[in-house]
């Protein structure tokens, strides 16, 4: 338990004098449920799996025996394994995409459910505001960018597909170079990761710190007005919200596939 | 400045937690497994399958198609074969009858014709006979008469047959002479 929540639960309001318990970092820190060997298990994590398991089962239960003729389930399943077959792969990468369809998949769904916690009850927290889900997934397509770029080129053209420009006036080649072994290298990843991490961290920041102030301005005096609005801005964040989670967890895939089809094609 | 980062190192949210990069590897790696071994080679099959299905009905239908047309043109070729056919044979009998008919006519002139020249032929003999006859009745009829009027029976054959035939013969060269005079 976080200690705005501990403040707000012991009934913190704002003619207690007791300060307004502004939500920070300490929102996104949480004691573990139980340590293995000095390992903690937190929330986070637990939602993580959480989400593992909601996206395995539910393709499960729509994919493990498909049928010519879909139920509803599988037909739920299908449109969204076309939306990123035919929305993302087949127009980002073309034909060779098909090959990364469940890769990119994967990726959307674990991230779009991990994002939509945001707005569970009980759960209430995006496990992508932690910045290490994030992570761990812009590694790996990182690592698919950077493994599939000197696959396809070798050493010396992926060297090249990375860092060179062609027409460029030769001055200022050195500089473009660093640029863009910057660019690609460094800073794609970097961004890929902080994009999703930063959204979702500011939207739960949000939707807590107007959820916060309508819990502590909520007395029998003119402050319960503001208390309202205050409940209906965060009611307004969620809604809001539902639609950042979705966009975000779109824009990861759409540039993931973005990185593998520039890895892919001939030249730069 | 050093220091202060690192003794707020809990509260850097830009510094992943290595337990929470392993879980989340884990948890992605598990999704993508499930997900990019089994299920979604599964859903790609039955797509393609129905997308089978569906083109290949459309296949049969436009099979049935082209054979019901196949089929329609074989008739309208057959129909129209047999039209041919019955014009031909009507031609044919048609021709048939034209010689069949010039031939009869043909024959009903030649045996016209037969009948005709058989006709005439007979015609030929009896005034052929009838003259032998008539001279013969003439000569005796005139020899008759001359035997009543001379009063003397000519009935000697060798006789009456000379005094006859000078008759003629007398009778014939006036014709000639009458003959020769005209022309």
């Amino acid at each position: 338990m976080s200690a705005h929540t501990l403040l707000a639960e012991s009934g913190c309001h704002i003619n207690a004098h007791c300060g307004f318990p502004a939500p920070g970092l300490n929102s996104f820190d949480f004691k573990p449920i139980f340590s293995i060997g000095g390992i903690d298990f937190t929330k986070p994590m637990l939602l993580a799996v959480i989400c593992m398991l909601l996206v395995v089962g539910f393709f499960w239960a729509a994919f493990a025996k498909p049928k010519l003729v879909p139920g509803k389930l599988q037909l739920v399943g299908e449109i969204g394994y076309n939306f990123i077959a035919r929305s993302i792969a087949r127009e980002v990468i073309g034909k060779k995409g098909d090959k990364y369809v469940p890769f990119l998949t994967s990726i959307f769904f674990f991230v779009w459910i991990m994002n939509i916690m945001s707005i569970i009850p009980l759960a209430q927290f995006p496990a992508t505001s932690r910045f290490a889900f994030p992570v761990a997934l812009a590694l790996l397509v990182w690592i698919t960018y950077m493994f599939l770029t000197f696959k396809t080129h070798g050493f010396k053209g992926g060297v090249k597909n990375l860092v060179w420009l062609e027409g460029l006036p030769k001055p200022i080649t050195p500089l473009i170079v660093l640029l863009e072994f910057i660019q690609n290298v460094i800073t794609r990843p970097f961004t890929l990761a902080v994009r999703l991490w930063a959204n979702m961290f500011a939207g739960h920041m949000l939707i807590v710190m107007f959820s916060v102030a309508a819990w502590y301005l909520l007395t029998p005096s003119i402050m319960a007005a503001i208390a309202g609005g205050s409940f209906v801005l965060a009611a307004g964040m969620t809604a809001f919200e539902v639609l950042i989670q979705f966009l975000q967890a779109y824009i990861f895939t759409l540039l993931a596939s973005i990185y593998i089809s520039g890895a892919l094609e001939e030249g730069h | 400045m050093l220091t202060f980062l690192a003794s707020e190192t809990a509260q850097n949210p830009l510094v992943p937690d290595t337990t929470e990069l392993v879980v989340g590897l884990l948890c992605f790696f598990i999704v993508f497994g499930v997900l990019g071994k089994k299920l979604l080679p599964n859903i790609q099959k039955t797509l393609e399958e129905r997308r089978d299905a569906i083109e290949g009905g459309l296949e049969r239908a436009e099979k049935a198609q082209a054979e019901a047309t196949r089929t329609l043109e074989e008739y309208k070729a057959q129909l129209a074969e047999a039209r041919h056919e019955a014009a031909r044979i009507t031609e044919q009998a048609r021709e048939q009858g034209a010689v069949i008919i010039a031939e009869m006519r043909e024959e009903g002139q030649r045996q016209r014709d037969a009948i005709i020249a058989a006709g005439h032929a007979q015609i030929e003999a009896d005034r052929r006979q009838v003259t032998v006859t008539l001279r013969q009745e003439v000569g005796r009829i005139a020899t008759d008469l001359a035997g009543r009027v001379v009063g003397e029976s000519l009935e000697d054959a060798a006789r009456q047959s000379r005094v006859i035939d000078r008759f003629l013969d007398d009778l014939e060269a006036k014709a000639d002479e009458t003959q020769g005079a005209a022309t």
